[in-house]
């Protein structure tokens, strides 16, 4: 712990947050296949004030978009505390601290460590991927760079070191299942201090794996924020449910999503979306007061991608606003 | 064994282009083995080369000939006076065979007929799969026998990442996940706490990226004629 972080591995609202025993919103934010700043702020003030911090993703997708850090930068001017996602897909090692250096020294606090999509899902299938880390080795490096003060080939870092509160994922819908609470667990020996998971669309499934995670005493050595992705329409369920590799998708709310049309006819694109928004925003709602009750969980990610405008209903309706201040 | 894949009739053409007299070169042994450019795949070929060339306007003198192996001097050595009675040479072996024939008779050009693909094996007949990369730098004895720098797509050292499911890799359901395979092989053998120890970063200076890679062995080294 050192004097500038007043006894805080980094300082952040997050870390503030979390440290007090609050239960943590974040949500995130997808910068633009653009140069354009403005989507960046824009997101940004539909967020604030409505989480503690939000992500800013890193090529998602493996499609090239601004850079997380850059973005983040926006986001903080304009009020919003970012989490930095990075993934190992693009960067080998040097390129990883040296990215560090320059989010610390602009103002970045918290960090979220990922292998990253493969770019054959991408726009750039054809692109050479990296991985010279992998997730859990990156965390490490970031936690030896902030409490070792050494780069990753254990040179000394002279002068100001980069101290990030450091993330992870997880996905509790991965397999081998048996596997997935072990891993975590490689990453809290590593030195992750928060993990988001995977959209939970599987409540029954997360359960065994937070029991196994609480078994291990896992809960007290990092913070676990469940991931919440709201259902934009019943397509959309159906998608996740049957094409995007990790996730898992109870047919139930394939079904709630289906039966909230019923009635509007397929020519009323209008009341149909808006019908189907309604319902995943009460969907959403619905399960983070019943993943709230989920022993170990100390908070929620939101996952509205390029649905920025959801998240604050979400939170609100689950009563979650105002969000708690720490100084 | 090396496995390669014929390249697609059109390009070699290109490749070609207006030589006239072309010497096909097939190798006995790993791309005879995969079925790609031994003997039989070199005959086969030259007469499609023959056939498209002459059907094209512009025919070629095409000729076959396949040595034991296109890697080692020994065995291309005996081509040398041949290869003045032709504008190009063909090879059908890997990528390491056509360098070989370049660089030991510098005076002929030699193409590559065949895309060198990986190191692997037969899976079944008709079948190859990846099951190398010649990283330098062998953790097989850490991974239960699987190689997770050649068979995970992310080479990943320290378990699955998201996108694994059902067994399968997330870039696509024919590839199997190899680290479902690893944790198979650590559960029937009840040593899963191998896996649990978090392994450092690889030192990839001895694959590739340390530059090309070389072996001197001083103990087999012939003595330097006087």
């Amino acid at each position: 712990m050192s004097e500038q972080t007043n006894g805080y591995k980094s300082g952040s609202n997050l870390e503030k947050l979390l440290r007090a025993g609050h239960f943590v919103v974040t949500a995130e934010i997808g910068p633009p296949q653009s140069a354009d700043p403005e989507v960046i702020r824009r997101k940004a003030r539909l967020l604030k004030g409505v989480v503690d911090a939000t992500n800013i993703t890193d090529n998602q997708t493996a499609i090239v978009r601004m850079s997380s850090i850059a973005s983040a930068v926006l986001a903080m001017q304009e009020g919003v505390e970012p989490i930095v996602q990075m993934t190992c897909r693009d960067r080998n090692r040097l390129a990883m601290q040296s990215d560090l250096l320059g989010a610390y020294a602009l103002g970045a606090r918290n960090l979220l460590c990922l292998t990253g999509d493969h770019q054959s899902f991408g726009n750039h299938p054809t692109a050479k991927n990296v991985h010279d880390l992998d997730s859990i080795q990156f965390i490490r490096m970031v936690r030896d760079m902030r409490d070792e003060g050494r780069f990753q080939c254990g040179d000394e870092i002279k002068g100001v070191r980069p101290r990030f509160f450091i993330g992870a994922a997880e996905n509790p819908f991965g397999d081998p299942f048996d596997f997935r609470p072990y891993r975590l667990m490689k990453k809290v020996a590593a030195g992750v201090d928060f993990i988001q998971t995977q959209i939970i669309l599987d409540i029954p499934r997360f359960r065994e794996f937070m029991k196994r995670v609480v078994d291990m005493g896992l809960h007290e050595k990092v913070y676990i924020l469940a991931g919440i992705g709201p259902l934009k329409s019943a397509g959309a369920a159906r998608y996740m449910r049957d094409k995007v590799p990790g996730m898992r998708v109870r047919d139930e709310y394939v079904e709630r999503m289906e039966a909230a049309v019923a009635g509007i006819p397929k020519e009323d694109k209008k009341a149909r979306k808006e019908a189907w928004e309604r319902e995943g925003i009460r969907i959403a709602i619905e399960q983070i007061q019943e993943i709230r009750e989920i022993p170990g969980v100390a908070g929620v990610h939101i996952m509205a991608i390029e649905w920025e405008e959801a998240v604050r209903p979400i939170v609100e309706g689950a009563g979650l606003l105002p969000r708690p201040v720490v100084e | 064994m090396i496995v390669g894949e014929q390249k697609p009739l059109e390009e070699i053409m290109n490749l070609l282009g207006d030589a006239r007299r072309v010497l096909v070169a097939g190798c006995g042994t790993c791309v005879t083995v995969c079925f790609a450019g031994g003997e039989k795949e070199a005959a086969i070929l030259a007469s499609a080369l023959r056939m498209k060339s002459k059907l094209e306007g512009h025919p070629m003198e095409v000729d076959e000939v396949t040595v034991q192996r296109q890697c080692e001097w020994e065995y291309i050595d005996p081509l040398a006076d041949r290869l003045k009675d032709y504008d190009v040479v063909l090879s059908l072996a890997c990528g390491i065979g056509v360098q070989a024939m370049n660089e030991r008779f510098p005076d002929a050009i030699t193409l590559p007929g065949l895309n060198t693909t990986f190191l692997g094996l037969p899976e079944e007949h008709g079948i190859w799969e990846e099951r190398c990369q010649a990283c330098g730098d062998c953790i097989l004895g850490i991974t239960f026998g699987i190689c997770p720098i050649a068979r995970c797509s992310k080479q990943l050292l320290n378990g699955p990442c998201g996108g694994s499911q059902n067994g399968v890799c997330e870039v696509n359901p024919d590839i199997p996940c190899a680290w479902q395979l690893i944790w198979e092989r650590a559960m029937k053998f009840g040593q899963v706490e191998r896996l649990l120890e978090i392994q450092p970063p690889k030192n990839w200076s001895r694959s590739r990226d340390g530059g090309p890679r070389k072996i001197v062995r001083e103990d087999l080294r012939l003595p330097e004629e006087e």
